[in-house]
């Protein structure tokens, strides 16, 4: 009788944590359904479909100049955005055989366009901090990201650099950048 | 008999007191006479100063300018008539009617024996707007100026004294110019009827005056004794002015050599305050670049940028100061950050002649290497302060009489002025590198480089050597290298002194 009675007991216990298992996964699943179906949209609009070619800068083989590239950035709407897609891309690592001129971990803060046609790319720290100095290598830094917002947006004729939202003199201790600069080719060599 | 000679002594003042105060009432003839241009050349305009004023008699004007002038003896004033045109002047007014208008003039005309004497500035501003020809009265350089000539002005100015000592004469508007080198000056001879000079200017360094010729169209630079080379280059690029550009050398100087002895002839800076006769390159402003917690670049092996930029500024000082015997300042004594702007302002309050920024250079690739060396190149905005300089310089009034010319430069932007200087000694440092140290590809190039803007003198930057490539790095740690280094910037410094001897000239 009574282990009779312990079996009914296991198997009931069993049948109500099974049903509210069931319960408990339809109701997840009834709260987790919808977002997947929101998103779409959403996701299919930012899909990696529609892109422009850009003209990316970085460092030449041997180091000493900057090399133009031809790369695909995500198409956005209006100038600041794609702006901002391009600085992206700019900060990304460099193809092969090239190198960033930008160290690593850069990130792009702000970017908006004045009326004059200037440029303001707003970076975090690490432009400066990681930097690693010499008067030659901040001109590549300083000139990739002037000649890569100038190149590819045809409405900017200027670009001054911020760091961390103000205004700075350099970023390594030689290059003004206190004031919008214009693109310079001098320093850019045909890809090798 | 004492009181006999007291008396004699004081009759003797009383009589030049009066004939002091006879000459004052005839007035006194203004030490340059007033010259008048015209189509027809040059003459002189009598004219006298008394009180301050210069007076012309009006029977000269009638005769300069075929006006007839009739007393009114109803109203004791003077009746000018120039083709049916006239000029009405009264005894006691400093003011004239010109065909009815009233025009004002400094003083009222004042009688004198027989003659009536009026301001000469009744000629531009009476007789001018009832004139057939434009008269133009230049009181600075002394000239009345009547009808179409070209009369061109002239301004001079040294930009170094140097040596090279250097100057800039300006003639606008642009007339043709040409320039002859004799002993010991410089002639220009200007392609016009007059020349309006701001002359003379004072010299300096190798030039000991830059004053008016002996022909009316003709200006002269006139050398110091000890010049040597002296050359002068007309520039007509501009459309609202002729440049010629002067530039001085110190007598050929033996060449630089390392095994030289010092050299005891140089002019030596101790004891003479800086502010004194800049004769030459006096005082230089060596900048070890970064320092403190601003490292610069790190080589593989640890060698810091920070350290090999003092222990060469330091080098060279030595280097500069026992053999040119010349004042050595450097923009930081020790391990310390400086902000670029307070190196520059060391260059500026020391009044130096020379700065030298020394740096250590980074290459993403270890295989870059090479000294180079940097000078200024202006961005947009730094042409436009150097034209609105080179065109607005303000001539003040200075006290006791003469003018002074004063450069209106951003104290930020005063690199401006210096470029070409600059230039020159950019590609002296890059050739004396060449000799001594391994120097890159690149060489002398132009970059807006922060350090460099606000100099007030001929400035560059060198970096040595790039720390990033492994056999680089230990060249720089080694002492040979180092040596070689100040070795070679004391020899630019050496060559720029004497001249610039070889270095590219008058860049566009």
């Amino acid at each position: 009788m009574t282990r009779r009675r312990r079996i009914a007991a296991i198997v009931g216990g069993v049948a109500v944590v099974g049903a509210i298992a069931w319960g408990v996964s339809r109701g997840l699943e009834r709260f987790v359904r919808p977002r997947p179906a929101q998103t779409s949209p959403a996701a299919t609009a930012a899909a990696p479909t529609a892109h422009i070619t850009a003209t990316l800068y970085y460092a030449s083989q041997n180091g000493d100049s900057l090399v133009a590239v031809r790369r695909e950035v995500p198409l956005a709407e209006g100038i600041v955005a794609q702006g901002r897609q391009i600085v992206a891309a700019q900060l990304e690592p460099a193809p092969t055989p090239y190198a960033s001129v930008i160290p690593t971990g850069t990130s792009l803060r702000a970017f908006y366009v004045t009326e004059r046609g200037e440029a303001f790319v707003d970076l975090s720290g690490q432009i400066s901090s990681g930097h690693p100095g010499g008067s030659l290598t901040e001109l590549l830094t300083v000139y990739a990201l002037v000649n890569t917002v100038t190149a590819n947006l045809p409405a900017v004729q200027r670009v001054q650099i911020l760091v961390e939202g103000k205004e700075v003199d350099t970023i390594a201790g030689h290059v003004d950048v206190r004031r919008p600069l214009q693109t310079d080719l001098s320093l850019v060599v045909e890809s090798q | 008999m004492r009181s006999l000679r007291g008396t004699a002594a004081s009759s003797f003042a009383l009589l030049v007191l009066l004939l002091a105060a006879l000459l004052q009432a005839q007035g006194t003839p203004p030490p340059t006479p007033l010259t008048l241009i015209s189509r027809e050349g040059r003459r002189p305009v009598p004219t006298t100063l008394q009180s301050g004023q210069e007076l012309i008699a009006l029977d000269d004007v009638a005769a300069l300018f075929q006006v007839a002038v009739r007393e009114d003896t109803l109203t004791g004033g003077m009746t000018l008539t120039y083709r049916g045109r006239t000029i009405i002047l009264s005894a006691d007014q400093p003011m004239a009617s010109v065909n009815g208008r009233v025009v004002t003039l400094p003083s009222p005309m004042v009688r004198s024996g027989r003659r009536w004497l009026v301001p000469v500035e009744l000629l531009p501003r009476a007789l001018g707007p009832i004139y057939d020809q434009r008269i133009d009265l230049r009181r600075p350089s002394r000239l009345l100026i009547v009808g179409e000539v070209r009369v061109p002005r002239v301004t001079a100015r040294i930009d170094a004294p140097g040596p090279p000592t250097r100057a800039t004469i300006e003639i606008a508007p642009p007339v043709p110019v040409s320039s002859t080198v004799e002993n010991g000056r410089v002639s220009l001879r200007i392609d016009a009827d007059g020349l309006d000079v701001g002359l003379p200017a004072n010299g300096s360094g190798l030039i000991e005056q830059i004053r008016p010729g002996d022909q009316a169209n003709s200006v002269v630079v006139v050398l110091a004794p000890s010049a040597g080379t002296a050359r002068a280059a007309v520039n007509t690029a501009d459309p609202a002015v002729t440049r010629v550009a002067v530039e001085v050398g110190a007598p050929a100087a033996p060449p630089p050599d390392v095994a030289a002895p010092p050299r005891p002839a140089a002019p030596s800076s101790e004891g003479t305050p800086p502010v004194v006769a800049r004769a030459g390159v006096q005082t230089i402003v060596i900048d070890p670049g970064h320092g403190g917690e601003e490292v610069g670049a790190r080589g593989p092996a640890g060698t810091e940028e920070k350290q090999l930029t003092l222990d060469v500024a330091r080098r060279l000082r030595g280097l500069v100061e026992t053999r040119l015997g010349l004042h050595v300042v450097l923009t930081r004594e020790d391990d310390k950050a400086v902000p670029l702007d307070q190196r520059t302002a060391t260059a500026n309050n020391n009044k130096a002649d020379l700065f030298i920024s020394l740096h250590a250079n980074a290459a993403l690739s270890p295989r870059v290497a090479g000294a180079e060396v940097y000078h200024l190149r202006l961005g947009r905005e730094e042409e436009q302060v150097r034209r609105e300089a080179e065109a607005g310089a303000l001539t003040l009034p200075v006290l006791g009489g003469g003018t002074r010319t004063i450069d209106v430069v951003r104290w930020d932007l005063a690199q401006a002025r210096h470029v070409e200087a600059s230039a020159t000694f950019a590609s002296l440092l890059g050739g004396a590198l060449k000799e001594r140290v391994p120097t890159g590809p690149r060489g002398v190039q132009q970059a807006p480089l922060r350090v460099l803007e606000g100099a007030d003198m001929p400035a560059a930057l060198v970096e040595m050597a790039y720390l990033t490539n492994p056999d680089q790095e230990k060249l720089a740690g080694s002492e040979d290298f180092k040596n070689s280094i100040a070795q070679a910037l004391y020899d630019a410094i050496v060559r720029f002194r004497g001249g610039g001897a070889g270095a590219a000239e008058q860049a566009p």
